[in-house]
Order: structure tokens, then C-alpha cells, then sequence
């Protein structure tokens, strides 16, 4: 399996798009500028995230999931 | 639309919509980009707000005011009702309308406006921000500007890209999820707030009428609280323990930063407004009225290093902002960071003293000294920001 790569190694960070509804919350919390944001559209920007997982605790509906195991390509 | 204006304008929200007409408003040429189809859509927001807020902006009309408000009801814990009545000061908006308006007074300004305009970098130019990159139409395209102003709200990374500090601790982020609902039979002219660790901890729950018995229904948890149950657990628990069956016409998540205003908001080429700046008052996570006042005193004085060619002028608007409003939410921060994490108990003893007070003699301001009695150095914030 391959797996996605943040800055620190495999990126655990997975936003679900289809369930997502484009706050900017995560975007505001996250120290590193690494998810990208449209009018409906949102993505992390791998090689800048760090799992620190600020954006998991500052979404108000769950959308956002760390995953241990890592994010797939 | 030109390849090159005096200011561009990044969001079109109420901070956004100030910015463009009072920079507007002295003859200087302003682009404004919004990155959503609609100006004023989705709402993101409780809509409440003072009528002097509005006022100072835009005369009172009827077709943007849900509610007009005249009591606060503020609910312990233990169902204990404190209620006080402020008399005929405040509205519940309708954003979606309220917006349009505030944006069609910056185009009569004649400000320019862009929708689906999707900001995603900045020009710069010896260092300094000399305009934005965007996307419009599936095509990636530049404008140039003497100044930037970023209304880009609670992702405020227009900022970020100028090399500024904002990006939001997330124990100050209250991330939010409301409703509007139907066949909500609260009175039509009263703001009510839950406060309590099963209902809303370190913040509060709001239930503000929207007119026909529509409500606006919410709240925000700290990311130190979402951690642990989402702003969405708070509220199919709310509504199921109180509105199990009222239509929900409106869903929404949305997020409130509840900090004072950072550290710099203005840099060459560069002023931030609104949200992205943190313009928000701390206390009561309104930033409606203070957004459009941020806007106001940065547009204003964009305009002004215009018209006399002196840019470096912008970079007073730090100042203007702390003297008008900045110290005012230092103050208020104060006071929240004294009772937001107030046990139940806490709660209800003081909703119980409230109720002490004979309703026509509570106002907040002895709302705050009763929650805060044993704290002398806030009693004396309080006296400073309330009619105590």
C-alpha cells in the first residue's frame, strides 16, 4: 500500500470532502497553512502538514479523522 | 474590470463590504474578490447584534431584521431563568439580506465586486504586497494594488502569505455548528443563552428568534473541548432534549476566533479587517459590528495614503483600531477568561442571585458584578465596558 507524505513522515490527516462544509476552521487553527480551501472544494497539502492534529479537534462536525494507520494515495 | 486598482479588497463580508466603501467613498479605485458565488451566502453566524452597531453603518430596514430584540435570558444549569430587559437595543439579522446591503452601499461607493473569485497567493514587489493571484473561471489570473486589505475571515491566510502572525491557537478557535429551525415557540423578542458543561462548557448555547417562530440555534466549543465531543454532539443533544421535532430549514458549521486582535495588523502593502484580524469581540463572540468598524478605520485610512501618497500612513491603522475598539476587547477578554470556566454549580448560584434583583434594576453590568463579586480587578473591567 501506498500511503500520502506530510512533512513528518505518513500523512495520518484525512478530511472527509463529501461530508465537509467548508468553515474554515481547520484552515484558521492550522499552524503550518497546509489545507487549501475553495468554495467547495478542500485538500491538505501533504508535504506541509505535520499530524498535529489541531485541525481534527477544531472541526465542529467531525469531518476530519486522524488516521493512525495513515491516509492512502 | 481593470488589470491594476489602488485597493483590493480580499472577502466580501461586512468587515470586507466597510473596507471597500469607506476606501472608496475618498475616489480611489477598489476591487472587491469574494470567493463564494453569493455575497452574504452561506451564513456563518448567529446574526445578533446592538442597534448602534448597525446604525453607525447602515439606516435600520425592516427587510434584513428577523427579530428585533429587547431581552437577554440567560439559563443556569439547573433551569434557573435570569431575565433582563434592556429595552429596544438590538436585532437578530437576516445575514443573507443584511450583507447584499452592506455590499451594495460599498458598489455605490464604486467599489467593483467579484464573485467566485478564489484568492490563493500575493504579488510582491521589493518585499512589500503589490496585489493577489486568484482564480476565476478555472483560470489562474493577477491584479495589482497599492494596498491589499484581507477580509478573508477566520482562514485569514491572505495575512499569513504577507508574513504576519494569524494564525489562531486552537483553544481560542470556538468552532460552531447551528441551525435554523421552525416551530420554535420561544418569545420573539428575547436572545437566549444555556450555559453549562453538558449544554455548552466554556461558552455558551444561543437560541436567537428569527420571527414566525423560526430560530437561529448554535453554538462553539474551544478546540481544547472538541478534542473530546464535537460542537455537533452539543447539539443533537440540545435539540433532542428540547426541539426533538422542529424542522430544521438550515444547517451550518462555522467557526468564531474568540481572541484579542493580533499582535500586527498592518504591514507594507497590507492591512487585515474583520475576523482575519480578530477583530471579534471575546466576550460575546460578535464580531459583526466591530468587523465593520475595522473596516471602516482601515479603509478610511487606506484611502487616505492614497489620495497623499503616503502609504506608510496605513501602517497607523494598528493604533486606530486599539484606540477605537483593541483596548475595549482587552478588557472584555479579561472578563471572559474570569468566568469562562465557572462549574455548574457556579452557574446556577449566581442565576439565583440574579434573580434576587428586582428585574426593572438588572442590567448586564450587574449581571457581571454578581458572577464576578469575589474578583475585585474585574469588577473594575466591568465598570469600564458596562452600565454597571
Amino acid at each position: 500500500m501506498n500511503y500520502r507524505q506530510a512533512k513528518t513522515g505518513k500523512l495520518m490527516i484525512e478530511i472527509l470532502p463529501d461530508k465537509c462544509d467548508f468553515c474554515g476552521c481547520c484552515v484558521g487553527v492550522c499552524p503550518e497553512d497546509a489545507i487549501e480551501l475553495k468554495e467547495a472544494e478542500i485538500f491538505v497539502i501533504d508535504p506541509r502538514c505535520t499530524n498535529c492534529a489541531k485541525c481534527v479537534w477544531s472541526c465542529p462536525i467531525e469531518v476530519i479523522k486522524f488516521n493512525k494507520n495513515g491516509v492512502p494515495v | 474590470m481593470k488589470n491594476e486598482y489602488d485597493i483590493i479588497v480580499v472577502g466580501a463580508g461586512p468587515a470586507g463590504s466597510m473596507a471597500a466603501r469607506f476606501a472608496a467613498e475618498q475616489g480611489v479605485s477598489v476591487l472587491m474578490l469574494e470567493k463564494d458565488r453569493d455575497v452574504g451566502y452561506p451564513v456563518r453566524c448567529g446574526e445578533a447584534i446592538s442597534k448602534a452597531g448597525v446604525e453607525e453603518f447602515i439606516p435600520s430596514d425592516d427587510k434584513w431584521i428577523a427579530a428585533k430584540i429587547s431581552k437577554f435570558s440567560f439559563n443556569a444549569p439547573d433551569g434557573s431563568e435570569a431575565i433582563v430587559d434592556f429595552g429596544d437595543a438590538g436585532y437578530v439579522l437576516e445575514r443573507r439580506i443584511f450583507d447584499y446591503e452592506l455590499a451594495r452601499t460599498a458598489a455605490e461607493a464604486g467599489a467593483e465586486i467579484v464573485t467566485r473569485a478564489y484568492v490563493n497567493g500575493l504579488l510582491f514587489n521589493d518585499g512589500k504586497v503589490s496585489g493577489v493571484k486568484y482564480e476565476l473561471n478555472g483560470e489562474q489570473k493577477e491584479v495589482t494594488a497599492k494596498v491589499v486589505i484581507a477580509a478573508d475571515g477566520v482562514e485569514s491566510r491572505v495575512g499569513r502569505w504577507a508574513g504576519l502572525e494569524t494564525h489562531i491557537d486552537f483553544r481560542d478557535m470556538e468552532s460552531a455548528v447551528q441551525i435554523t429551525a421552525a416551530n420554535i415557540p420561544v418569545n420573539q423578542d428575547t436572545l437566549y443563552f444555556y450555559f453549562g458543561k453538558d449544554v455548552a462548557p466554556n461558552g455558551y448555547f444561543w437560541v436567537f428568534p428569527k420571527g414566525h417562530n423560526k430560530a437561529n440555534i448554535g453554538l462553539g466549543v474551544s478546540g481544547l473541548i472538541g478534542k473530546k465531543k464535537s460542537a455537533l454532539s452539543f447539539l443533537d443533544d440540545f435539540m433532542n432534549k428540547h426541539y426533538p421535532n422542529a424542522p430544521v430549514l438550515t444547517k451550518i458549521a462555522g467557526g468564531v476566533p474568540c481572541s484579542i486582535t493580533l499582535d500586527k495588523i498592518s504591514a507594507p502593502g497590507i492591512m487585515l479587517v474583520g475576523d482575519a484580524a480578530r477583530q471579534v469581540n471575546p466576550l460575546s463572540g460578535g464580531g459583526i459590528a466591530s468587523g465593520m468598524i475595522g473596516g471602516k478605520i482601515a479603509g478610511t485610512i487606506a484611502g487616505q495614503a492614497i489620495k497623499q501618497n503616503k502609504l506608510e500612513h496605513i501602517l497607523t491603522y494598528d493604533k486606530a483600531w486599539k484606540d477605537r475598539l483593541g483596548k475595549r476587547h482587552e478588557t472584555f477578554n479579561r472578563i471572559k477568561e474570569g468566568i469562562y470556566n465557572f462549574s455548574d454549580d457556579k452557574f446556577n448560584s449566581i442565576a439565583h442571585s440574579v434573580l434576587k434583583i428586582p428585574i426593572e434594576k438588572r442590567t448586564l453590568g450587574k449581571v457581571f458584578t454578581t458572577a464576578l463579586i469575589n474578583n475585585p480587578s474585574l469588577l473594575v473591567d466591568i465598570a469600564k465596558v458596562f452600565v454597571v
